[in-house]
């Protein structure tokens, strides 16, 4: 059964192949290419600010598949049937968590390749960042699935989990970026933990939201 | 296909909409066999009721039992919009481990249909192709919330006769709906019969 969810989410949310197109991806890349137009091609103003560009980009990317990624399947009674199934609303939220991140993370990962190319991040800074992200996408993907089940049942869901997510995302962001500013391992150690404590506490914390949800 | 005994025992049940006590004092049971037709007016608590039964939401008061796996159906199809109602039905019968799919969406006259997007499925045909979900499920309870609205009457009749067989079959089945379903021995209970008074309500 678990298999099968996955199978479904992930051709739900993978860009080209689902609904969710590839628009994180293409807005990431967008802000990679327009920001050497805004600030000027001088590569050294480049490689100092253009890591905190790509991680801005992303933080804002994450936010983009939200709307879709619990409210409509709530609408749908999808969740409902699979609990009539006997499905925990705890694995059903784990296995969205995952294709959360497999729809978004991987492709930012290699969409990191053009974008640091055109912010002149080379060498021991694009390791930084690329191994930031891949530690910190999880973390990203683990608030997105949290905020996208509190906020389901609200009208205004969509608009309100980016405003919920940007505060939340903050220290990953700090350690992340802060990584590349200080040329610095150990804070890539932090935004790993970080993601790892999310990611451990979001189907939990989504699969309280979706009862309680039930409930109105 | 059925458990060996199902069963569906509602006590003494009440249960709230908001801050609004819906029904209160309900009690009944449902061996195997039995069909049962809830009636009440738009409003009344049928689908409260119904989601109660189907332990999606815990009740005010009173609890309910259960023997056997439990299939509903509601006005939400659980069905992918976007996907040719083929593939968004196939998920279900994956889980649901389903052999004869084909021979399912034949009585429902779903076949021509296949390629089409649920989104763009009617009504009745949308609610045809829940039914074709809880066919498949094969579960000895159903709980069945208006199945007949937004269908033709060919379908209508198609209804009554699915739940004759299930209850034939050893199956149980709840139904609540406004429309009247041709179900030999079927018993039926208004739920307005069950709301409290009005001095009572201000109590509560």
């Amino acid at each position: 059964m678990i298999a099968a969810l996955l199978k479904r989410d992930l051709a739900q949310f993978f860009p080209f192949t689902g609904s969710g197109a590839a628009l994180p991806v293409v807005f990431f890349v967008a802000v990679a290419m327009l920001f050497p137009f805004a600030v000027g091609p001088d590569a050294n103003v480049l490689a100092k600010t253009g890591g905190g560009v790509v991680w801005i980009a992303a933080l804002l990317a994450a936010i983009l598949p939200l709307e879709k990624l619990v409210a409509r399947d709530i609408a749908l009674g999808f969740f409902d049937q699979l609990r009539l199934r006997g499905m925990a609303e705890e694995a059903m939220m784990a296995v969205r968590l995952l294709a959360h991140w497999l729809s978004f993370g991987p492709p930012l990962l290699l969409a990191t390749f053009p974008a640091a190319a055109l912010l002149k991040i080379e060498g021991e800074n694009f390791q930084i960042l690329l191994l930031g992200l891949l530690a910190g996408t999880p973390g990203l993907a683990a608030i997105g699935l949290m905020i996208a089940a509190l906020t389901a049942s609200l009208r205004a869901g969509a608009a309100l989990s980016g405003l919920l997510l940007i505060p939340l995302a903050l220290p990953i962001l700090i350690f992340g970026a802060g990584a590349l500013a200080r040329q610095d391992q150990v804070s890539l150690g932090f935004v790993g933990a970080i993601s790892l404590g999310l990611v451990a506490l979001a189907p939990f914390a989504a699969g309280a939201a979706i009862r309680a949800a039930r409930e109105n | 296909m059925q458990a060996a005994n199902p069963s569906l025992i509602a006590e003494n049940l009440a249960c709230r909409r908001g801050e609004r006590l819906l029904f209160r004092r309900l009690s009944f049971r449902l061996e195997g066999g039995a069909a049962c037709h809830v009636t009440g007016a738009n409003g009344a608590g049928k689908t409260t009721l119904i989601r109660a039964l189907a332990g999606l939401t815990s009740p005010y008061a009173g609890s309910v039992s259960r023997e056997g796996a439990l299939a509903l159906l509601d006005e939400r199809t659980g069905l992918d919009p976007d996907l040719p109602l083929g593939r968004a039905l196939a998920f279900w019968s994956g889980i649901d481990q389903v052999k004869d799919g084909a021979a399912i969406m034949d009585r429902l006259r779903l076949t021509n249909l296949a390629e089409v997007p649920v989104g763009y499925l009617s009504t009745g045909q949308k609610k045809r192709a829940a039914l074709a979900r809880v066919l498949g499920q094969a579960a000895p309870v159903w709980l069945l919330d208006e199945p007949l609205s937004g269908l033709d009457t060919a379908s209508q009749a198609l209804v009554s006769a699915l739940v004759r067989e299930h209850c034939a079959g050893g199956g149980i089945a709840l139904i609540a709906s406004h429309q009247p379903l041709e179900v030999p021995g079927m018993t039926s209970f208004a739920i307005e019969d069950f709301a409290p008074a009005e001095t009572e309500e201000e109590e509560a």
